[in-house]
C-alpha cells in the first residue's frame, strides 16, 4: 500500500492554467495578438510610447480576461467583427452613416447605442418578469439581452472612435471624453460586472435590480442626446489630449460600476430582510406609503416650480402618488413573504456579491484616483489641488474605505451595510455627475 | 448566524485580530499612555475619522475656496464672514483643525500598522501545528471520517494532495497522532501592511510638499502675505521667499518677449513672491483653434537663462507636456493678454459735433480723462483677437460659427470708485444685413453684457450716427425743425402764438429729454406727469412726435452728406434711421460719456505658467504604488489554512479535516468542499472501522 510521495504528487497534480487552455483559447489569444500588432504597425504614427504601452497592456489584460472568464472571448470577437464590419462599410466617408443600410439602422455608433439602450431596457423587463413569474426562461432571455446590449454598446464605442477620426484627424479621440460617452461606458461596464457575478453564482435573480440602474443611465443618455444634442462628437480641449485619459477614465468606471452594482443588490437584500422580519406588515405599508408620498412630492415640486400650484397640478400629484402607492403595494404583495424568501437569492450570496463588487470597485477606484493624480501633476502642475472633482473622489474613497473597515474589521453584516452601500451610490453619483452640474472646477469638461 | 461563525474564526484564527481591537489582550492596570494609545489605534476612531474627513471635505467643494475676501463679505455679510473666516472655511484644506484631523488619521493608521505588523509577520510563518483536536472540532468547515489507512500513509496522501494544490505544509507526529498543517496565500496578509503603511507614506510626502513651513514662518511673523497690487521691485522683503524654499506651487503670467525670475504663491487673500534661480523668457505664445472656435492647443516657446547653462535652453511647452528643469516643473496653465497696444477714437456722446479724440494705451494700463461728466479712469483689462460664436439660428451664410473679430474690454471708473465694464468690438458686426458697432456693458462681472448697437455707415464708421446725434443735440436746429413742422396750423393771434410757442418749447424739451435719457427718460416723465389711463396714449404720441422731429433732422444730415434725395429716401437709409432711433432710445442707459472705437492694435499675448517644486512627489507616488499593490493583494490573495489531523484507532485512523479562510469565506467554502472530495478519494472512507 505504501507508495512514494513523488508518485502521489504526480497523482494529484492538476494541469497548470496554460495546459488547461483549449484550442479556442489559443485561437482567441492569437487573434487578439494579431489585431494588436496590426494596430501597432498601422497606427504607430498616431501613438506615443505610452500609448503603445497601453495598447499592449490592454491586449495582455484582454487575453488574460478571456482565459479567466471564458464568455468574454466570444463577446470580444463579436464586438471586433461588428466594429470591423462597420468600419469597412464607412470607408473614408462619414456620410455613409446616413446612407448605408447597415450603418444607418444597426452599426453607426448612434444606431448601435440606440440598440444597446433598447436591449438593456428589454433585459430589465425580462429579468423582472422572470422574477415575478418565476420563469427561468424569461431570466435566460434577460441574460441573452444583456449580453447583446453589452456587445452593441461596445461596438457603438468602437465605431464612434473611428467616426471621430473620419470627421477630421485632429478631432479623433477615444470616446471616453465627455459625459455622454462615459455614460455608455458606465452601462456596459456595470452590465459586464453583473454578468460575471451572474455566471459565477449561477443565479439570475439579481438581474432586474442591477439592470434598473443601467436603464436609468440609458434614460439619462437618451435625454442627454435628444434634448441636448450631446451625441455630437466634439474635439478634445487641450487638457484632455493625453494618454492618461485612456487609462484614468475606464479605471474610474470600473469603480463606479462596482459601487452601483453593490447598491443595487442591496435592495433585494433589504427586501428579504424586511420580508423576513417580525413587522413585515408595517414595512409593507410603510414602503408603499413612502413611495406614494415621494412621487406625490416630486410631481408637486416639479410642476409647482414650473407653473405654480393649481387644482390640476395638485390633482395630478395626488393621482401619481396614489398610482405609485398602488404599484408598490401590488408589487410587494405579488412578491409575498414566502415568494421573496424563496425567489430572491439568500442574503449570504447577495452579501458576498456586494462585498466583491465594492472590493473590486474600491481597488479600481484607487487606481483611477492615483492615475488621476499623476495626470493632474502633468497637466495642472500638482498631483493634488483640492479641486471639487478630486475632493469628491476622496470623499467616495473614504466612504467605501469606512464600509470595508466596518465589514472586514468590525465584522458588520446585513442591514446597516446594505443601507450604507445604497447611500454610497448617491455619494458616488454626486461625484460622478453632481460635481459637474453644481460645482465649478478644473474638471469643467463633463458639464451638462 | 454569520456573527457566531465569525466569532469562532476570531478565536481560532487570530489573524482576524490584525484590524480588530477587540481581541487585544486587556491588561488589568494600565497607564494613561496605554489608554491613549489604545484609543488612538482603535478601529472606532479610524472609521469615525474616515467619515468626518469625508464630511469636512464636502464643505470645501460647496464653498468656493481662496477667493478674494471681498467676495465672501458680499456673499455672507460681515458677521458670517468673520465666523467663517475664524473657522478657516475659506481655506479649509489648510485650516488647522482640518490638518489636525488628517494628523489624527495619520497617527491612528501608524499605530494600527505598528501594532499589527509583528503579529501579521508572525502569523504568515506560523503553521499552528499545536492545534488541539477540540478546537478543530469547533470549526465551521470540518469533516471527519474513518479510513483504513494508517496515520502515516494517510498523512502522506493528504500531504501530497495539499502540496499539489499549492499549500505549504508542516507535519508533526506524536504518539497516536499525526497533524498536517497547511497554509496558502499568506502573502496576501502583506497587503494589509502595504496598504496601511502607504497612507502614512502618502501623508508624509504630502507634508513635504504642503505649505506648512510657510504657515509656521507666517505664525512666527517672519513672513507676511502681500495684498497690494504692486510691482515685484516694491514688494517688501518679508513677502519674498528665496531659492532655498524646497516646495511651492505658484503661477506667473509672462507677456511675449518678456522674461521673469519669480513666481507668485497665493496665500489666502494675498500672495508671496518666490524667487527662481533662473530666468524664463517667453518668445512666443500660440493658440490654435478647431473650426468650431474651441481651442485646440496652447503652446509657449520658452527660453531658460541660467548661468549654469552654456547656452540658453530652448523648449516649447504645452498642456500635458511640461518642462522640468533643475527639479522645477514648468507647466502651461493659462493664457491672457500681455499688454496689447490699443489705439482708439473716443466719440463724445455729449458733444457729438466734436471730432473724435485719439487715444492710445495698453491692456493692463489705464488713462485718466476729463470728460463732460467729470473725471473718469479708463482701465484696459483685456483684448481678444478672435471672438467665435455659434451662428444664430436662421443664419443663411451656411457657416456654423461666426468670428466677430477683435474686441477689447475696459472699465470706466468714476471718482467714487464705481466702475462699469465695457466690451467693444472693433469691426462692425453684421446683423440682419445691416452692420453695427457692438458695445456691451455691465456693472458686475456676474452679469451678462447688455449690448448697444451703433449703426455703421457705408464707410464702416460711426460718423453718420454721430452726425444725427449732433443734430439732435443742436437745440437751435431742433427748434427750427419743430417750428417748421408745426408750421402755421394755428392762428396768427396772440393766444395762438402763445400756444404755438408753448408747443415748440415742450416738443424741444421732449427731444432734449429723449437725447439725454433715452426712452426711459420719456417714460419716466410721462409717469410723473400724466394720469395712468392716458399714459400709454401719451407715450405713443410722444414717440410719434420724436420720430417726426428726428426724421426731419436725419433728412438734413443726409442732405448735408450730399445724398441724393430726389427719389425719396433709400430703403437702407430708412432702416439706418430706425436703427439710429433704437440706439438713441438706449443711449441714456449706456453710462459712458463717449463711445470708444478701437482703431488699431498690436497684439501681445501672455502665457500663464504654473511653476512647482515638489520634492515629496516621488514619496507620494511610492505610497500610491504601495497602496494599489496592497489593496489588490488584500482583496485577491487570501490566506487560508487547512489541517488534517489523524488519530490512530483500530483498523486504521480517524481523519479530521478542518479549514479556515481569512476573508472571502464563500469562496473558501467551495475550495474546502472540493478539497474534501479529493481527500476522500485519496484517503477513502471505510465503514467497517469503529
Amino acid at each position: 500500500m505504501s507508495v512514494s510521495s513523488d508518485t502521489l504528487e504526480q497523482m494529484f497534480k492538476q494541469p497548470s492554467l496554460l495546459k488547461r487552455l483549449g484550442w479556442f483559447d489559443w485561437l482567441w489569444a492569437a487573434l487578439t495578438a494579431v489585431g494588436t500588432i496590426y494596430a501597432h504597425t498601422y497606427y504607430v504614427d498616431l501613438m506615443d510610447a505610452y500609448e503603445v504601452g497601453i495598447l499592449y497592456g490592454t491586449a495582455i489584460s484582454l487575453i488574460w480576461l478571456g482565459w479567466a472568464w471564458k464568455p468574454t472571448r466570444q463577446l470580444s470577437l463579436v464586438i471586433a467583427m461588428l466594429s470591423l464590419f462597420a468600419i469597412g462599410l464607412y470607408g473614408d466617408d462619414l456620410a455613409r452613416g446616413e446612407t448605408g443600410f447597415f450603418l444607418k439602422f444597426l452599426l453607426s455608433s448612434q444606431s448601435a447605442i440606440m440598440w444597446m439602450s433598447a436591449l438593456y431596457v428589454m433585459a430589465t423587463f425580462a429579468y423582472f418578469f422572470g422574477m415575478f413569474a418565476r420563469s427561468d426562461f424569461s431570466n435566460r432571455v434577460g441574460s441573452a439581452l444583456t449580453w447583446s446590449a453589452t456587445a452593441m454598446g461596445f461596438t457603438g464605442l468602437m465605431v464612434r472612435w473611428r467616426e471621430s477620426y473620419l470627421i477630421s484627424h485632429d478631432v479623433g479621440h477615444i470616446p471616453v471624453s465627455n459625459l455622454y460617452e462615459v455614460f455608455i461606458l458606465f452601462a456596459v461596464i456595470t452590465a459586464l460586472m453583473y454578468l460575471f457575478y451572474e455566471g459565477r453564482y449561477k443565479n439570475r435573480q439579481l438581474g432586474g435590480f442591477v439592470l434598473t440602474v443601467i436603464s436609468a443611465a440609458v434614460a439619462f443618455l437618451l435625454w442627454y442626446a435628444f434634448a441636448r444634442g450631446a451625441h455630437e462628437i466634439q474635439p478634445l480641449v487641450p487638457a484632455l489630449q493625453s494618454y492618461w485619459m485612456k487609462i484614468h477614465v475606464p479605471a474610474n468606471f470600473v469603480g463606479y460600476g462596482g459601487f452601483a452594482l453593490a447598491a443595487m443588490v442591496a435592495i433585494p437584500m433589504l427586501v428579504r430582510i424586511y420580508a423576513g422580519s417580525q413587522n413585515a406588515r408595517t414595512v409593507f405599508w410603510a414602503s408603499s406609503g413612502v413611495m406614494g408620498v415621494v412621487v406625490f412630492g416630486y410631481q408637486l415640486l416639479k410642476a409647482g416650480t414650473a407653473t405654480g400650484i393649481d387644482v390640476s397640478v395638485a390633482l395630478n400629484a395626488v393621482l401619481s402618488g396614489l398610482i405609485a402607492f398602488v404599484l408598490v403595494a401590488v408589487a410587494l404583495w405579488a412578491l409575498s413573504r414566502e415568494r421573496v424568501l424563496t425567489t430572491l437569492p439568500p442574503n449570504e450570496l447577495i452579501e458576498d456579491v456586494m462585498y466583491k463588487a465594492i472590493a473590486l470597485g474600491f481597488a479600481f477606484f484607487t487606481v483611477a484616483t492615483v492615475l488621476g493624480a499623476m495626470w493632474a501633476a502633468e497637466a495642472w502642475g500638482g498631483y493634488w489641488s483640492w479641486d471639487p472633482k478630486e475632493t469628491w473622489a476622496l470623499i467616495v474613497w473614504l466612504n467605501y474605505a469606512a464600509w470595508l473597515h466596518l465589514r472586514l474589521a468590525k465584522g458588520w453584516r446585513g442591514r446597516p451595510l446594505a443601507w450604507w452601500s445604497i447611500v454610497g451610490l448617491f455619494i458616488t453619483l454626486f461625484a460622478f455627475i453632481g460635481v459637474n452640474m453644481f460645482l465649478s472646477g478644473l474638471h469643467s469638461y463633463g458639464s451638462l | 448566524m454569520s456573527f457566531v461563525r465569525l466569532k469562532h474564526l476570531n478565536i481560532i484564527n487570530r489573524g482576524r485580530a490584525e484590524l480588530n481591537d477587540k481581541t487585544l489582550p486587556v491588561r488589568t492596570r494600565r497607564g494613561t499612555g496605554a489608554i491613549a494609545l489604545e484609543f488612538l489605534g482603535s478601529m472606532n476612531l479610524a472609521i469615525t475619522l474616515l467619515v468626518v474627513i469625508a464630511i469636512a471635505s464636502v464643505i470645501g467643494t460647496v464653498l468656493q475656496q481662496n477667493e478674494p475676501y471681498t467676495n465672501y463679505v458680499m456673499k455672507f455679510g460681515p458677521f458670517w464672514f468673520e465666523v467663517f473666516k475664524a473657522l478657516g472655511l475659506f481655506d479649509i484644506y489648510g485650516a488647522p483643525w482640518f490638518l489636525l484631523l488628517l494628523g489624527f488619521l495619520l497617527i491612528s493608521t501608524s499605530i494600527c500598522v505598528w501594532r499589527n505588523t509583528p503579529h501579521i509577520l508572525h502569523d504568515m510563518r506560523q503553521f499552528r501545528l499545536d492545534v488541539q483536536d477540540k478546537s478543530l472540532q469547533s470549526f465551521h468547515l470540518k469533516s471527519e471520517w474513518h479510513t483504513a489507512y494508517g496515520t502515516g500513509d494517510a498523512a502522506m496522501r493528504a500531504e501530497a494532495l495539499l502540496g499539489a494544490r499549492g499549500y505549504r505544509l508542516r507535519k508533526r507526529e506524536q504518539e497516536g497522532h499525526v497533524t498536517v498543517a497547511a497554509m496558502r496565500g499568506s502573502a496576501g496578509r502583506l497587503g494589509y501592511i502595504l496598504s496601511h503603511l502607504s497612507i502614512v507614506v502618502i501623508c508624509l510626502g504630502g507634508l513635504i510638499d504642503g505649505n506648512l513651513p510657510l504657515k509656521l514662518q507666517e505664525l512666527r511673523g517672519e513672513l507676511r502675505a502681500e495684498t497690494r497690487d504692486i510691482p515685484v521691485s516694491e514688494v517688501p522683503a518679508e513677502s519674498i521667499l528665496g531659492t532655498d524654499n524646497h516646495s511651492f506651487r505658484g503661477s506667473i503670467s509672462i507677456p511675449e518677449g518678456a522674461s521673469v525670475n519669480v513666481v507668485y504663491l497665493q496665500l489666502r487673500d494675498g500672495y508671496l513672491v518666490q524667487q527662481l534661480p533662473f530666468a524664463i523668457e517667453l518668445e512666443q505664445f500660440r493658440v490654435e483653434h478647431y473650426p468650431t472656435g474651441m481651442p485646440k492647443s496652447f503652446e509657449s516657446d520658452l527660453v531658460i537663462h541660467d548661468d549654469d547653462l552654456e547656452q540658453p535652453l530652448r523648449q516649447t511647452i504645452k498642456v500635458n507636456h511640461p518642462l522640468i528643469y533643475k527639479g522645477y516643473a514648468i507647466y502651461q496653465s493659462s493664457f491672457g493678454d500681455g499688454g496689447s497696444g490699443l489705439k482708439m477714437r473716443a466719440w463724445s456722446l455729449d458733444l457729438p459735433h466734436q471730432e473724435p479724440l485719439e487715444l492710445a494705451s495698453n491692456v493692463n494700463r489705464f488713462l485718466r480723462l476729463n470728460t463732460t461728466r467729470g473725471e473718469r479712469t479708463l482701465e484696459f483689462t483685456d483684448f481678444k483677437l478672435y471672438n467665435i460664436f455659434p451662428a444664430d439660428e436662421g443664419d443663411t451664410s451656411g457657416k456654423k460659427f461666426h468670428n466677430y473679430g477683435p474686441s477689447m474690454v475696459f472699465k470706466l471708473r468714476n471718482p467714487a470708485g464705481e466702475a462699469l465694464e465695457y466690451i467693444n468690438y472693433m469691426l462692425p458686426v453684421e446683423l440682419q444685413g445691416r452692420r453695427f458697432f457692438m458695445s456691451g456693458l455691465r456693472s458686475t462681472p456676474s452679469e451678462e453684457y447688455r449690448y448697444l448697437y451703433i449703426p455703421s455707415d457705408d464707410a464702416g464708421t460711426p460718423q453718420r450716427f454721430m452726425r444725427v446725434l449732433a443734430a439732435a443735440h443742436d437745440a437751435a436746429h431742433v427748434r427750427r425743425i419743430v417750428e417748421m413742422q408745426i408750421g402755421d396750423t394755428l392762428g396768427a393771434d396772440a393766444a395762438s402764438r402763445d400756444v404755438r410757442n408753448t408747443m415748440i418749447d415742450s416738443i424741444s424739451r421732449l427731444v432734449a429729454l429723449f437725447v439725454e435719457q433715452g426712452i426711459d427718460g420719456v417714460v419716466k416723465h410721462a409717469e410723473a406727469s400724466i394720469a395712468a389711463e392716458q399714459r400709454q396714449d401719451a407715450i405713443n404720441s410722444y414717440v410719434n412726435v420724436l420720430q417726426g422731429v428726428l426724421g426731419a433732422l436725419y433728412i438734413d444730415v443726409l442732405r448735408d452728406e450730399g445724398v441724393n434725395l430726389e427719389q425719396g429716401v433709400r430703403e437702407e437709409d430708412s432702416l439706418f434711421f430706425d436703427d439710429t432711433l433704437n440706439t438713441l432710445s438706449m443711449l441714456g442707459a449706456y453710462g459712458s460719456p463717449f463711445y470708444l472705437q478701437l482703431s488699431e492694435f498690436e497684439h501681445i499675448e501672455a502665457s500663464g505658467l504654473q511653476i512647482a517644486r515638489s520634492p515629496g512627489k516621488d514619496i507620494v507616488y511610492l505610497g500610491c504604488a504601495m497602496l494599489m499593490v496592497g489593496i489588490f493583494m488584500m482583496f485577491y490573495m487570501h490566506q487560508r489554512r487547512v489541517w488534517v489531523r489523524l488519530t490512530q484507532c483500530d483498523g486504521g485512523a480517524r481523519l479530521l479535516l478542518a479549514g479556515s479562510g481569512h476573508r472571502n469565506r464563500m469562496e473558501f467554502e467551495h475550495e474546502f468542499h472540493a478539497l474534501q472530495v479529493e481527500l476522500e478519494q485519496a484517503v477513502p472512507r471505510s465503514t467497517d472501522v469503529t
